[in-house]
């Protein structure tokens, strides 16, 4: 190990544990509230990290994330209502479920362009919603499932005691979504900057050169679309655990669009811009909500902050300020996508 | 029998409104790959501004006029300020503009409007007619008539100007239409404001039965997107024909089919979607003989 | 006397590839000039600079007037009729459509008078208008860009490789035509040709392009008689 790189993995080791003992005790200096809002960017950040998969290394975006998270949270919702299962371990059945579900859409989708896949899972998210309320049998309609109260949900009601310590259900929440997305976080990490990800950008770049080293870019688009599936499905088991209820409208196109939104603001790819994007997009619209208390603004920006809508026209221009402008965000992507198409 | 042939002339004017934004979606493929997916929110916007109009006691045909040009004006102006800069981006990524572009406009209605529904008039009452012993309402033939009368006016214009063999020569070859003096970025934004003006009349013909709220433009930009797949995305006789029939088959079966009903509808589109871009990309009606318009 | 298109020191690039390095020519009125040279010397990309389609540097003057700035559809308008190399039609309009495109700049009265003057050249046209442009022939095609380009009725016509991968009767009888444009309409011509002995009979002057530079010029008796260009590019 030369000097150089022996400096860069110190700073790169320091920095992560900066994080880790950022995140293990920030819920001591917060209040309970802001602990779920911070439980809230973790699912947000496993979710996009899934979306980076599929547009960050198939060169292809998926506006259906949303749908995947539904299939993710009913599977827990269902497990936990009806059949009395404890949520942790619903975790990792809704992410296997999605994830088949991924891998049965992602067959399909390699032969669809970027462009057609895009409608194709812009359609899914629409269309989904109506699928859920059809399927009243399992899915409980309109009325959805409610898991607030049930036994299988840990900690609602009397919070949990994890080694020793009391956590409020908040807290707990915060801890399992932060742990789960280090897990899932380093895995993807590990897993993408190895052959894996090699060969999967190597199919992203060009196809036929692809496959005249061996690699079969079939099974890898494929595999890409089910594992990033298989992230939004944890993601939505951990929604359905933390609102302890699921219906239709608890997944609309409008969740998938914002997927999409802290995905292009995170810049695709890295796992920090990963949680940029997801608390950009869990927080600008409290920040935004926090505007007109800010006195040294002038009065007709704090007018019409809290006008309804506003979150939405801020998210809607980011994404194409971002997009125009930010050549370390978007540009990647850009660079990205060119050779995806 | 008199029974199906009214569902099937409902069927025909909810397929107008949904051939008028299919139509849109084309316009703006064709010239530039790219599928506006904030096509049904520009349309939204649009009715809004007719809402506002009919508010302040224009009458409803001076409004349907007036948002016209205005939505014309809107198309333009999205395209130079929001669009152009991304002209020789990759696809997927002015897709993703277009997505912001969604989110914003979405935004900008519940801002503007507010999100509560509104009542939006029709311009045709909703009086039967008897025809032979088969009832039409005239609300559903008056919306076969505009719908079918701003398709069939953009049918000429792109037929029979100059401006309209500039456009297409724009869409399909613009090396060699610049060439030949045609300002090819002019004809790209037209092509926005004609789409725009197209998403106007498709909004304006749909708001009174769904009444008018922000979110009211989904569904049929499903729709229009199904019947744009359907028709091949470069086809505007395509995706009229494809949009009609949507219409229709909608219509009857949620009339016929007690499976399907109301709460189908959506899926019904997907599963169209889905099988022709998996079995026929270039749609039902073919490629190369479709594109001519 | 002031040249029709006067061209000094110009620079064409591909991004970041330069194919030109400063070239300096002139095309007078009523007069045809071809350009000459290998693969790769620049002689596409003279074309290209002139009609504005690559990003370029350097003066570019026609009819007195700076067009080194103007996109291309001002060029054209301006009376700089392009027929690019690979034709320059577009495949999806009928013939008429691509006639009637190829008009845009001109007034709509102008259509009839202009057009009967292109069907004089090629009569077939106006028989076949309806026909889609994507499935004539070649040759049919390239006449077809000869003769969208005509309908801008130009004061200068570029035309890039009009003999490629055509019969070398389809040759002779397109180069008749612009001969014909040149010498009784007074039509200026400025023409790249790989094939040095059609370029130098029909030209007056020619200019001989290497590595994206003027390597030589001169009337078409003159360069015929230089040994370099005999043995480099007429073969012989």
């Amino acid at each position: 190990m030369t000097h150089r790189s022996r400096v860069k993995a110190v700073a790169g080791g320091g920095v992560l544990l900066a994080a880790f003992l950022t995140v293990l005790l920030l819920p001591g200096f917060v209040s309970d509230f802001r602990a779920s809002e911070l439980a809230y960017v973790a699912i947000y950040a496993i979710a996009i990290l899934g979306l980076s998969i599929v547009t960050g290394f198939s060169g292809q975006i998926s506006l259906g994330h949303g749908a995947f998270m539904a299939i993710g949270g009913y599977t827990t919702a269902i497990l936990v209502a009806d059949h009395g299962v404890t949520d942790l371990w619903t975790i990792p059945v809704a992410g296997v479920v999605s994830g088949v579900a991924g891998l049965l859409l992602g067959v399909p989708a390699l032969r669809l362009t970027g462009l057609h896949l895009a409608l194709a899972t812009f359609a899914i998210a629409v269309a989904f919603p109506s699928v859920l309320k059809k399927a009243e049998g399992v899915t409980g309609g309109s009325q959805g499932i409610n898991l607030f109260g049930v036994e299988g949900l840990t900690g609602a009601i009397a919070g949990v005691d994890v080694f020793g310590r009391h956590l409020t259900f908040n807290e707990w929440l915060y801890y399992l979504s932060w742990s789960i997305f280090a897990v899932l976080g380093v895995s993807a990490w590990l897993l993408l900057r190895g052959r894996t990800g090699r060969a999967l950008r190597a199919v992203r770049d060009s196809h036929v050169a692809a496959t005249s080293v061996g690699i079969n870019p079939a099974a890898y688009k494929t595999a890409a679309f089910g594992l990033s599936a298989f992230y939004a499905g944890v993601a939505g088991s951990l929604f359905a655990i933390a609102t302890s209820f699921v219906n239709p409208a608890t997944f609309p196109v409008a969740l998938s669009l914002t997927l999409l939104v802290g995905a292009v603001v995170g810049g695709l790819g890295s796992l920090w811009g990963v949680i940029a994007g997801a608390v950009f997009v869990q927080f600008l619209p409290i920040w935004i909500g926090k505007l007109p208390e800010i006195e040294a603004l002038p009065a007709s920006v704090r007018e019409i902050a809290n006008e309804p809508g506003i979150p939405s026209v801020a998210y809607g221009a980011a994404v194409i300020l971002v997009l125009l402008l930010l050549p370390g965000g978007a540009a990647g992507v850009v660079r990205k996508l060119r050779t995806g198409l | 029998m008199a029974d199906f042939l009214q569902q099937v002339v409902s069927g025909l004017a909810t397929g107008g409104i949904y051939a008028s934004l299919a139509l849109a979606i084309v316009l703006i493929h064709r010239a530039t790959r790219v599928v506006n997916f904030a096509q049904g929110e520009m349309a939204m916007v649009t009715t809004y501004v007719a809402w506002t109009l009919i508010d302040h006691g224009v009458s409803y045909w001076l409004s349907f006029v007036l948002t016209l040009a205005l939505a014309f004006v809107g198309g333009v102006l999205v395209h130079q300020a929001v669009m152009r800069p991304f002209q020789d981006a990759p696809v997927v990524t002015a897709v993703m503009v277009t997505i912001g572009l969604f989110i914003l406009l979405n935004g900008l209605a519940a801002w503007i409007w507010s999100s509560e529904v509104k009542a939006f008039p029709s311009a045709f009452s909703t009086r039967p007619i008897d025809v032979g012993g088969v009832v039409f309402s005239l609300q559903d033939l008056g919306v076969i008539a505009v719908s079918l009368g701003v398709v069939a006016g953009l049918f000429a214009l792109f037929r029979f100007t100059k401006a309209g063999l500039a456009l297409r020569a724009a869409a399909f070859n613009p090396a060699t239409s610049r060439l030949a003096g045609v300002p090819v970025g002019r004809m790209l934004a037209a092509g926005w404001g004609l789409a725009a003006v197209l998403g106007a009349v498709s909004g304006m013909m749909v708001a009174p039965s769904v009444f008018l709220d922000p979110n009211m433009m989904r569904p049929v930009l499903l729709y229009a997107l199904a019947a744009a797949v359907l028709g091949g995305l470069d086809s505007p006789l395509g995706a009229l024909v494809a949009g009609l029939l949507l219409g229709v088959l909608l219509n009857l079966l949620g009339a016929y089919v007690d499976f399907v009903g109301t709460d189908l509808r959506l899926p019904v589109a997907l599963a169209i979607i889905l099988a022709v871009l998996l079995v026929r990309p270039a749609g039902l009606f073919g490629s190369v003989a479709a594109r001519r318009v | 006397m002031t040249a029709l298109l006067e061209v000094d020191g110009l620079t064409g690039s591909y991004g970041s590839f330069t194919a030109l390095h400063g070239i300096t020519l002139a095309v007078q009125e009523g007069e045809m000039v071809a350009i000459l040279g290998a693969n790769g010397a620049g002689k596409t990309t003279t074309l290209r600079t002139v009609s504005g389609t690559i990003p370029r540097r350097g003066r570019i003057a026609f009819g007195g007037r700076d067009i080194g700035r103007l996109p291309p559809d001002r060029i054209a308008r301006l009376g700089v009729a392009h027929a690019p190399e690979g034709r320059g039609t577009v495949a999806e309009l009928t013939v008429m459509e691509n006639l009637r495109l190829g008009a845009y700049s001109r007034p709509a009265r102008a259509f009839r008078d202009d057009l009967q003057r292109v069907a004089a050249y090629f009569p077939w046209m106006e028989r076949r208008g309806g026909q889609q442009a994507g499935t004539l022939s070649g040759g049919e095609q390239q006449m077809l860009a000869l003769g969208r380009a005509l309908m801008l009725r130009p004061r200068l016509l570029m035309l890039d490789e009009p003999s490629l991968g055509l019969a070398p009767i389809v040759v002779q009888d397109l180069y008749r035509i612009v001969r014909t444009l040149n010498r009784e309409e007074g039509l200026a011509v400025l023409t790249v040709e790989q094939n040095a002995m059609l370029a130098l009979e029909s030209a007056t002057r020619a200019y001989v392009l290497e590595g994206g530079r003027v390597a030589l010029e001169g009337s078409s008796a003159e360069l015929r008689g230089n040994e370099s260009v005999r043995r480099s590019y007429l073969g012989y």
